[in-house]
């Protein structure tokens, strides 16, 4: 790309031409207030929208003011950032907004994590509002148990509609209605639990303010903690560990295993247990699953079903592929299964008596929780599921230090995992695990080098030629479900074949979950987190998950055979097809 | 014109032919009918009945004498209209090909096909000077070039049909009279711009204009004008319709591609332009109707022809739009240059009942009120824009001294915060709390500090909205700011509205020397605010009062005064 000599407040530079002139404003280190501007890094997010008209600024020679964070920078341009005309005007956008937003901020869910509280002290807005008159007042939408939406709070700065329609490709969100009446909403403002929305939490992820929030079930996790009838067992996904520390002001990528297992016993969790066991479970029964179809002429490919929002995807999208998936629950609704048979016969607890909660980096796993299929007897197999941000939130209400934490080991034997099972964490991940599982199984020999680089990355769809046994077998992996559903439109026209796929709705997989420390459009915190999790897979001792030595255990004293009757009845599950609305 | 059938069958009278035209434009004096004989002048009659249809057909078809008191002026004839996007406009069947062929129709895309390269055409069109009519007024032969210097292998014509500026009626009334001169006109711009669509992006609510259009390009597919290889010379070019749901906003361009892709009616930002990133992400030339409808007059004529006309910036006509307290309610193109004096006075008959002239408000919500000192500006783009308001679409609304300014801002931000798409936060809650701002002013409780306040918010509003419709939407405001502040102080400091229009700030009451006390008054208030006794003078409550008005409307001694 050639260069162009730009000016901004007065500094020459020199840039190429297809930088914006907020992107060129970054590299002379002139900061432009934004609000509904977000760089995800991703050709497919593109957020165009400049509808907040914050990063307004004087252009000479052009009449009017022009948004920074969309205007592309033209030989010789001459930029002013802070003339009184561009301050009053990031001011009024500002003001205009606040005059149409609840001044509940003491109380709001995102106080002190709210893009545009933030924005308002930063321009000094102080004392009263400058503009008064009609609020905005909606009735929150509280239909699911994932997503809180309150649009109230909503500055329509279009984020979450961008997220849900051209990134997740579902269609949920979207701008309705004209003027002061703009409200983004599902289609014929239905619930959102009566739609095909999936849960995935990405619009929750980009909002900056508390329009769209998770449902918080802290204090009903508080209640069962403080309930001495009740055994309460916690258990942790390993996205969780790579992004907690944030929430503490820790540097984003710093595995905080040990000082959260301390945390989850300070806060008075009966037990504290690894969903990485779980994890490692699942790739017993998926590659059980997967060399099944391998030998017996079964369909193919297989897709991984952990991803709790990609299930509820195609159930909605693909109803007609419904049989490929593989049927194996998630590794925390497994783990909830096990907890509440073998584990409490195993140890005399009475299973009325325990409550599963998980610790999870996702709001699709509070909706998947309350699955019907998911329960025995009326019992869920997991009770309540809190986010990343929700156990920070409990941390601090106990006033805990975090950052002084001494490390703790998870107790066992449900705490015991493998690095295949870490690796779930990130995109690529459950597909590599169940790579270095089934390899061994098929073949009879050692896998030696267990790091299957080209399935790993940010790039949308990958995909790898693994030789087994001769046989050329053919793997893809795709995060976020737009990417899905270009893999899977490939494979009902039958233009792209594979033996297995792994698809996670999130961005870099689950470390970019919906309900993970809020990443304010920094894509460098999802490679940390990512390279976090890599590391601690190299670091452990055992890294395939057959190796698990307490996964053994539980098949020789509790499950049998992988993929037979009793795996099958605690560990399967099965799909339904569901309207695409 | 049954009546006149059957009058003429009647009076046997063989050599006539009726037939039915588009709108000449002069709705003050419709229904009217137009009577051309060979060699004679025509002559038109305006405010025809059943009764005058007849006489007509006696007086003047068989007895060849006029009706004098029935005759108007002619339009382009008889007064100082010049008239080119309207030419065949109220004189031609616009469901005919054959009349419009009759007017030398397709010749110009004839000549364009066969004699003219497309560099040439938009140098003709360059060189007119002609400017977009739709309000923004970018020279459209710049918008060709751009178009046809974009290169891409499929680009597309976008007739903008979504006239949605209140009391604006120009391009509906070209294309149910005149459906051809666009379609012609597209098709040129196709072979300019190297387009082989084209769209007309019409609103739903004009059934008439999209029945003829619906007929003219079925007609011109039959007749080989549109479709494959034109003319025989390879060329191809056909247009759909799309319809509109009837946002304001879509008439802005890049809100009505966006709606034509199916998506939300909102804007995006330029650039990229439409002609460089269009519809579909192709480009696409955005063409407002009455723009078109100039365009094979200047292929035709000449560029010099057109450029002879108007002013130094502001080439050829334009059609206004004229309503409000004016005689002649119509539609007027004008040379450019032509001051609002010429029209309201010369063209509209002036103001009804003789009243003084206020303000003439031009380009819709987006534009301004020009006050009498004014009344001597010339029309064009520039001039209208110096003196805060705009060209727009051409509607013009004449108000008088009984118009409050502040309730017609009021009127018009109305619209605006109806209209806004609500994408940019200026546009979406700011005009909102303009809005509320007048609100509290018309209704007795603004303060100085407001007036302030308005000013700049609207100036920040203009500054920094998204597209057209916001950045012009405080124009109203700010025009009657500027040149009527007196009476926004008297609102908010002496709480008085001089026109006597803002309710909140009347008071009604009795004379008690002329009151009769005849209780009418009393019994009609629907508040029954009003106290009295037979025979005695009657009072009104202030208190309850509603300002309705109705106790002045029922008196019949004048006893009851506005305050």
């Amino acid at each position: 790309m050639n260069e162009v000599k730009i000016e901004i407040n007065g500094v020459e530079l020199s840039a190429p031409a297809d930088l914006t002139i907020l992107q060129a404003a970054r590299l002379v280190d002139v900061d432009i207030p934004t609000l509904c501007h977000l760089d995800l890094h991703n050709p497919q997010v593109a957020f165009k929208e400049a509808s907040c008209r914050v990063c307004m600024v004087e252009i000479e020679g052009r009449k009017n003011l022009a948004p920074a964070c969309i205007t592309t920078i033209t030989e010789g341009m001459r930029v002013k950032t802070s003339t009184p005309r561009a301050i009053r005007a990031r001011r009024t956008s500002v003001e205009l907004l606040l005059s149409d937003h609840p001044q509940d901020c003491l109380v709001c869910e995102k106080n002190q994590n709210c893009d545009l509280q933030q924005l308002a002290a930063k321009l000094g807005l102080r004392n009263e509002l400058k503009y008064q008159g009609a609020v905005s007042c909606y009735e929150k939408d509280c239909s699911s148990n994932s997503i809180q939406r309150n649009p109230d709070k909503c500055v329509l700065c279009r984020r979450c509609e961008i997220m849900c329609n051209d990134f997740q490709t579902c269609g949920v969100l979207s701008a309705v209605g004209r003027g002061f009446e703009t409200i983004i909403k599902p289609p014929f403002g239905l619930p959102m639990m009566e739609t095909a929305c999936t849960f995935c939490g990405q619009c929750v992820a980009v909002c900056p303010t508390a329009a769209l929030s998770e449902m918080s079930v802290v204090s009903e996790v508080w209640d069962a903690i403080n309930n001495p009838d009740k055994f309460v067992v916690v258990q942790t996904a390993p996205a969780v560990r790579v992004a907690l520390g944030e929430e503490f002001g820790m540097e984003p990528g710093q595995a905080v295993t040990g000082k959260m297992v301390a945390l989850l016993r300070k806060l008075g969790f009966d037990r504290v247990f690894d969903t990485d066991f779980a994890a490692d479970l699942t790739i017993i029964e998926e590659a059980s699953e997967f060399v099944h179809r391998l030998q017996h002429n079964g369909i193919l490919p297989i897709l991984t079903s952990c991803c709790p929002a990609w299930v509820k995807f195609f159930e909605h999208q693909f109803p007609d592929l419904m049989a490929i998936p593989s049927s194996c629950k998630s590794p925390h609704e497994m783990f909830g299964a096990i907890a509440k048979s073998y584990y409490c016969e195993k140890f005399g607890i009475d299973p009325q008596r325990l409550i599963v909660v998980s610790v999870m980096p996702c709001l699709a796993k509070k909706y998947e929780a309350a699955r019907p299929e998911l329960s025995n007897k009326g019992s869920r197999n997991v009770d309540y599921v809190i986010t990343t941000r929700e156990l920070a939130k409990m941390a601090k209400e106990a006033a805990i230090d975090f950052k002084v934490l001494e490390d703790e080991v998870f107790d066992n034997p449900l705490g015991e995992s493998t690095g295949a099972s870490v690796i779930f964490g990130a995109t690529g991940g459950v597909i590599e695990a169940t790579l270095r599982t089934a390899y061994e199984w098929l073949t009879e020999t050692t896998l030696e080098k267990v790091d299957f680089e080209e399935l790993r990355g940010m790039k949308g769809i990958k995909s790898a030629t693994v030789k087994i046994n001769g046989m050329d077998v053919r793997i893809a992996v795709a995060h976020g479900l737009g990417n899905a559903r270009t893999l899977l439109e490939s494979i009902r026209d039958g233009s792209c074949r594979y033996h297995a796929i792994e698809i996670m709705a999130c961005p870099g997989g689950c470390v970019g979950g919906g309900g993970q420390p809020y990443h304010h459009g920094d894509i460098e915190v999802l490679k940390a987190r990512t390279r976090a999790i890599y590391n601690e897979d190299r670091n452990k001792t055992l890294r395939k998950s057959h190796e698990n030595p307490y996964v053994q255990e539980l098949y020789k004293e509790f499950l049998g055979k992988p993929y037979q009757d009793k795996a099958i009845k605690f560990l399967h599950t099965h799909y339904t097809e569901r309207e695409n609305i | 014109m049954a009546a006149m059938q059957d009058e003429i069958q009647k009076l046997e009278i063989t050599d006539v032919e009726l037939i039915r035209v588009g709108c000449m434009g002069s709705c003050y004096a419709e229904p009217t009918f137009e009577v051309v004989r060979p060699h004679q002048p025509a002559v038109v009659y305006g405010y025809v009945d059943q009764d005058s249809a007849r006489e007509i057909v006696r007086i003047h078809l068989a007895g060849n004498r006029l009706l004098e008191h029935q005759r108007i002026p002619k339009p382009g004839i008889d007064d100082r209209q010049v008239r080119i996007a309207l030419r065949n406009c109220g004189t031609i069947d616009p469901e005919s090909l054959e009349d419009y062929i009759a007017v030398q129709g397709y010749r110009a895309l004839g000549q364009c096909l066969t004699t003219k390269t497309a560099e040439g055409i938009i140098q003709e069109v360059i060189g007119s000077g002609l400017r977009g009519r739709g309000g923004g007024g970018f020279p459209t032969g710049l918008k060709w070039k751009t178009t046809a210097l974009a290169r891409d292998d499929q680009k597309y014509i976008i007739c903008n049909a979504d006239e949605g500026d209140p009391g604006a009626f120009m391009d509906r009334s070209i294309l149910e009279g005149d459906p051809h001169s666009v379609l012609e006109a597209m098709a040129i711009a196709g072979h300019a711009v190297g387009a082989s669509q084209g769209y007309v992006y019409i609103r739903a609510e004009y059934p008439l204009a999209v029945a003829r259009l619906l007929i003219a390009i079925e007609q011109a597919q039959q007749a080989g004008l549109l479709g494959k290889n034109i003319m025989g010379t390879g060329f191809d070019f056909d247009i759909d319709i799309k319809y509109g749901a009837g946002a304001f906003v879509c008439g802005e361009e890049t809100s009505l591609i966006h709606s034509i892709e199916g998506d939300r009616g909102e804007p995006s930002n330029k650039p990229p332009f439409p002609a460089e990133s269009g519809l579909w992400g192709r480009p696409s030339s955005v063409n407002n109707v009455e723009t078109l409808a100039n365009i094979t007059a200047i292929i035709l004529k000449g560029p010099d022809w057109f450029s002879s006309i108007g002013t130094e910036q502001s080439k050829g006509t334009k059609v206004f739009a004229l309503a409000g307290k004016i005689k002649r309610v119509g539609l007027y193109e004008v040379p450019m240059g032509i001051t609002v004096r010429e029209i309201v006075y010369e063209m509209g008959g002036g103001i009804i009942d003789d009243k003084a002239f206020k303000a003439a408000q031009t380009g819709g919500p987006s534009g301004g009120c020009i006050p009498a000192v004014y009344l001597d500006t010339p029309i064009d783009y520039d001039s209208l824009a110096a003196i805060g308001s705009m060209m727009g679409s051409g509607g013009m609304i004449i108000m008088d001294e009984n118009d409050c300014m502040v309730d017609v801002a009021k009127f018009y931000l109305e619209f605006i915060v109806e209209e806004s798409c609500g994408k940019c936060t200026p546009c979406r809650i700011g005009n909102k709390r303009l809005y509320e701002m007048l609100d509290k002013i018309t209704g007795g409780k603004g303060s100085l500090k407001d007036l302030a306040k308005l000013k700049e918010l609207g100036e920040t509003i203009k500054d920094t909205s998204l597209c057209g419709l916001g950045q012009s939407s405080p124009n109203p405001i700010l025009s009657t700011l500027k040149y009527f502040h007196q009476e926004y102080v008297g609102h908010v400091q002496d709480k008085k509205c001089q026109a006597g229009r803002c309710s909140a700030l009347l008071a009604y009451c009795i004379d008690p020397e002329k009151c009769s006390g005849c209780m009418v008054c009393v019994k009609k208030c629907p508040a029954q605010c009003i106290e009295g006794a037979v025979k005695k003078p009657h009072r009104i409550i202030q208190d309850k009062c509603i300002k309705c008005g109705s106790c002045m409307a029922v008196c019949k001694f004048g006893a009851i005064e506005k305050r």
